[in-house]
């Protein structure tokens, strides 16, 4: 599906087409700095301590999904300043892409980056032989992964949205709402193997998510009926 | 020039790859290495060659999309108007760049991770003497560092004699040379790769097809690159033959070498565009002051701008340059069509990629493009097929790459519409590369695997 957003609302426009990448980079930047920090705290610890390690990675996860909201919040301010250039820049005045189109996009990059890291490597290693939770791992974990892989892209596109949004009219307590979700969702996947504990919450979480960034974007229930019986 | 260059890298590199082919590393013929490291001299500074053919034209000053209007309607284009189409157009410029680039990549990335044959190591080329299966890591150190010593070298010795030879105005000889890489470029490693690709998935081929598969794209290639066609097929026959280049160097050069080599390049790049005695800025300004359009060969443009009409002194050179296609070596020229941007070539071994004809004085339809000389694309794509080769982490190393080189990529591309002279292409892009790789392999990757196998998500 976020290969499907892409193709369909990305790739006709350069200009989004580079803010996606940024947006991704960006997110990358946030993971490595937030690997950066885990990894001198392991070797800095013992490497036998079972819960120790467990903890580390915690904080770890923790601190990363603060990270990455931080960057989000620097990459805001990037292309504050870009659409002051571009405005200056185009022709008529008004700038080619809004902000919130620039939200979106960058949502979307921030999700696909984070998409593509979670996904990769399983899905290289799903096309080799072998067989899933042969020892005693959970059998579903391919199918869960790839849900929660989509439901934390959707997330991202969503968060993109409503953060922009807050820091735009400078609602901080739409920020720390993100702030707090993102943490509660990577929260909930410490729950695994546990996968009602994770799932189920996400998937809730994003459909308010999206609901609240649909409303924020203009929509209401009247354009929904209306696109949906193609008026 | 710079192509003329690269036409005496490509012959030396075939005959280093069979040399390195039979025996591990027996050294190369003398004799048969003389004649070579001259014209890889030649090569070299082909490569270096800048582009200025923006530059040059005075009337590609605009960077509008079409400039259907004369050239007197464009030179009396404000400055800032200018600017600002630059700048408008500038977003789909970097796409028209980002598109190849990418392409490049994942033909390369694919190849690498399909076809064992480009990961087995079977020898190096004669311009990485030193082998780094030494036991030790300082000594490993020193020989990768010795490599890269010695490859610059001959990139430096290359370039300064292809920026001499376009100084005298030997072209003849360039156009030859570029020929004669074009063509073994085309032919041999083509051969080579689909050799390679049927062995991987088990499909027999008999000869009398292969040939014919063979010989017609190897001809369609060489038409369409020295001379007329779609500029679409264009592209993609430039895009080919880096990414053919790009496999050679991922296969031949030791593991630490081409680090070191790539990083050893930018800086390289970095200094031969910019400094005022470099040897591309020098044949960019040559170029400029002959008003002739730079190597067609080594370059690749992201539009086609056909030559109208051209006064006759450019029709003269565009023939021959038509003819000089150099591969990799020299092609890295970032330009934008108002500023001139070199990037330095890249390597002088690889064989020079063509430029597409671009015309600077163009009159109907022009559609200016940035462009990115091939040696660009190939370092680019060498970078990501040696991460994908080698990286434990596999795929996560490789995307991080992938999407540093193409932010170096836009930086480039930024501030090539600010400073609005011939930039190098590879240093930024390069350096964030590097940077990820490393830190990504080291760092990034015990995380992620921790995160995976415990099914967290941050």
């Amino acid at each position: 599906p976020a290969l499907g957003l892409f193709l369909f609302t990305i790739a006709r426009d350069p200009l989004r087409i580079i803010i996606l990448i940024a947006g991704a980079f960006f997110w990358l930047v946030s993971l490595l700095l937030s690997s950066l920090i885990w990894f001198i705290a392991v070797k800095a610890s013992d490497p036998r301590d079972e819960p120790l390690q467990k903890g580390l990675l915690i904080f770890g996860v923790m601190f990363s999904v603060l990270l990455q909201e931080a960057f989000r919040f620097l990459y805001y301010k990037l292309l504050r300043k870009a659409i002051e250039g571009l405005v200056a820049l185009s022709e008529d005045g008004c700038s080619p892409i809004s902000i919130q189109q620039m939200a979106y996009v960058a949502g979307v990059g921030f999700g696909l980056m984070s998409g593509a890291f979670s996904m990769i490597n399983l899905l290289a290693d799903a096309l080799g032989p072998g067989t899933v939770g042969i020892h005693g791992d959970s059998q579903l974990y391919f199918l869960t992964s790839a849900f929660m892989t989509m439901v934390l892209i959707f997330l991202h596109t969503f968060w993109g949205i409503l953060f922009f949004h807050g820091c735009e009219h400078q609602r901080w307590w739409e920020i720390t709402a993100v702030v707090v979700m993102h943490l509660a969702v990577s929260g909930s996947t410490f729950c695994n193997p546990l996968y009602v504990g994770s799932l189920v919450p996400s998937y809730l979480l994003m459909a308010t998510a999206a609901v609240w960034a649909y409303l924020l974007s203009g929509g209401s229930a009247q354009n929904l009926r209306r696109f949906l019986l193609c008026k | 020039m710079i192509t003329f260059m690269n036409n005496s890298d490509s012959e030396e590199e075939p005959c280093n790859e069979r040399t390195s082919l039979m025996s591990a590393e027996s050294p190369p013929v003398p004799s048969y290495q003389d004649g070579p490291q001259a014209s890889e001299a030649g090569e070299a500074q082909a490569h270096r060659k800048r582009r200025t053919g923006s530059s040059r034209s005075p009337n590609n000053i605009a960077d509008g999309e079409m400039s259907d209007s004369g050239v007197p309607v464009r030179e009396s284009t404000s400055e800032n108007e200018e600017e600002e189409l630059t700048l408008k157009y500038g977003a789909k410029h970097v796409i028209m760049l980002f598109v190849p680039v990418t392409l490049c990549m994942i033909v390369v990335v694919a190849t690498i991770k399909s076809v064992r044959f480009y990961t087995e190591k079977n020898g190096q080329l004669i311009y990485t003497p030193f082998s780094e299966d030494t036991p030790s890591v300082g000594q490993r150190l020193l020989n990768s560092v010795l490599n890269t010593i010695i490859m610059i070298s001959v990139i430096v010795v290359m370039t300064v004699f292809l920026v001499l030879l376009y100084k005298y105005r030997c072209y003849k000889f360039i156009h030859g040379w570029l020929i004669l890489s074009s063509l073994m470029l085309l032919f041999l490693f083509t051969y080579i790769y689909l050799g390679e690709v049927l062995k991987t998935y088990n499909v027999a081929m008999d000869y009398p097809t292969l040939f014919l598969i063979i010989w017609n794209f190897g001809a369609v290639g060489m038409i369409c690159i020295h001379w007329k066609g779609p500029l679409q097929l264009q592209q993609a026959y430039l895009i080919m033959i880096s990414a053919l280049m790009a496999l050679v160097f991922i296969k031949y050069l030791p593991e630490w070498s081409a680090w070191v080599i790539l990083g050893a390049i930018s800086i390289y790049d970095l200094m031969a565009v910019l400094c005022p005695k470099g040897p591309l800025r020098m044949l960019v300004e040559t170029a400029q002051e002959r008003n002739e359009p730079i190597f067609p060969a080594l370059i690749y443009s992201s539009a086609m701008m056909w030559t109208v009409g051209m006064a006759k002194p450019d029709t003269a050179a565009r023939g021959p340059s038509q003819q000089t296609w150099d591969a990799a070596e020299d092609g890295r020229e970032n330009h934008r069509s108002p500023s001139h941007t070199d990037s330095q070539m890249s390597e002088t071994r690889s064989p020079v990629p063509t430029r597409p004809i671009t015309s600077f004085e163009e009159l109907e339809e022009e559609e200016r493009g940035v462009k990115l000389g091939l040696g660009d694309f190939i370092f680019y794509s060498v970078l990501v097929g040696k991460a994908a080769a080698t990286a434990s982490g596999d795929w996560n190393t490789t995307l991080a790459c992938f999407v540093a080189i193409l932010i170096g990529l836009c930086l480039t591309l930024l501030l090539l519409a600010v400073f609005k002279k011939a930039l190098p292409a590879l240093p930024i892009s390069i350096t964030f590369g590097l940077v990820f790789y490393f830190s990504t392999d080291n760092l990034v990757r015990p995380f992620m695997d921790t995160l995976a196998s415990h099914q967290l998500y941050i």
